[in-house]
């Protein structure tokens, strides 16, 4: 069971960095999971944490968010706000029993391909240690 | 505003534990503005439980709704649609007034408070909040340099400070000044301690709690036939 495990995961990524990371990794036919859904935003300021809390409902195992290194966010803090809010979910999904690590925040530079690729193999390996989410299970139930 | 803070979830749960349908009302009145209780937060409760329910394969709807405010009758009452869809529980995200209002007006619903309500206060910064008035129904605080000793000093002391004032804090925590200090500094500052009442009186609390449950009518407002 745990082999056939695809991590099905959502990653909001800035613009200005991670989304042009990205780019740049598939540009430079770097390798990494296909099953990332990224979603672009304007910044990383624009999560919000029902923004994560719906990717869960709707099945994903993981939710990460990437945003520009920390003092270099094109609107100052958003990367830093967004931090905040994902320390403060990882907070309420352990409350109600959800492992905290299928939420992450990741900083890097729009320069940085290959550790776009990095992170979502990272991340991706955490998510599949962990398993499928438990709201997953129960909705395909 | 009133500030009032979510409780913790798992006393949440208990509320609707072997509940299958659930409403959630959130309040766009101070809760928002505290960011305790307004649509976004009802949002992100009612998707917790869902969560919740979801992860352990419990059936549970939760739907939520959030109305003008939860302190008029006019506003409960746009709840009448939603109740009639027949909750084994609301939830109200308001500070207690509201589950008040809504088991008032809909008295067979099951009602609970999702949040505790705290205090009235103000906000310091972005994300905190310091209480600012006990109201106790007789504003003095031009006594005070603009200050509320009532609320803000621990003792509600009207002839302060007290011994336990030491380097502006006060004795019960290093994160509470003291407003004793504060007064002292700025009317000093001022120049104004010619002003000051040497000694203030003993405070008439009848106007506070401690004369019983309080009402305001203004009879000038007043429609008879809205009364009930």
């Amino acid at each position: 069971m745990s082999e056939e495990f695809e991590p099905r995961v959502i990653a909001f990524c800035c613009q200005y960095c991670a989304y042009s990371a990205a780019d740049m990794a598939g540009s430079m036919r770097l390798q990494y999971p296909s099953n990332v859904e990224i979603v672009l935003i304007p910044c990383t300021g624009r999560f919000d944490v029902i923004l994560a809390l719906k990717a869960f409902e709707a099945g994903a195992d993981g939710v990460y968010v990437a945003g520009c290194l920390v003092g270099n966010c094109h609107f100052l803090d958003g990367n830093i706000r967004a931090q905040q809010r994902v320390d403060y979910l990882q907070k309420e999904l352990k409350n109600i029993g959800i492992e905290p690590e299928r939420l992450a925040m990741y900083n890097l530079s729009a320069s940085q391909g290959p550790r776009f690729a990095e992170i979502v193999n990272e991340f991706s390996e955490i998510i599949s240690r962990l398993g499928p989410s438990p709201i997953k299970k129960n909705l395909a139930a | 505003m009133i500030i009032a803070e979510r409780k913790p979830i798992d006393e949440i749960k208990g509320f609707i534990e072997g509940k299958k349908k659930v409403l959630l009302v959130g309040c766009r009145g101070c809760v928002t503005v505290c960011n305790a209780g307004g649509t976004k937060e009802v949002g992100i409760l009612a998707s917790l439980l869902r969560l919740d329910a979801q992860k352990d394969g419990r059936e549970l709807t939760v739907d939520e709704f959030t109305l003008e405010r939860q302190c008029d009758p006019e506003y409960i009452e746009e709840l009448l649609e939603h109740v009639e869809k027949k909750y084994e529980a609301i939830l109200s995200m308001a500070c207690s007034v509201g589950p008040q209002f809504i088991s008032r007006r809909y008295p067979r619903e099951k009602v609970y408070p999702s949040l505790n309500t705290c205090f009235i206060g103000g906000a310091l910064a972005h994300g905190i909040w310091a209480e600012h008035c006990q109201a106790c129904g007789n504003c003095v605080i031009h006594n005070f340099g603009g200050m509320c000793p009532i609320s803000r000093c621990s003792k509600s002391l009207l002839n302060g400070p007290c011994g336990g004032s030491a380097g502006g804090v006060c004795e019960i925590s290093k994160e509470v000044e003291c407003i004793w200090h504060l007064i002292a500094s700025k009317v000093m500052e001022e120049k104004r301690l010619d002003d000051f009442t040497p000694v203030q009186p003993i405070k008439d609390w009848t106007s506070s709690r401690d004369g019983g449950p309080r009402k305001i009518v203004r009879e000038e407002l007043v429609k008879e036939e809205m009364v009930k």
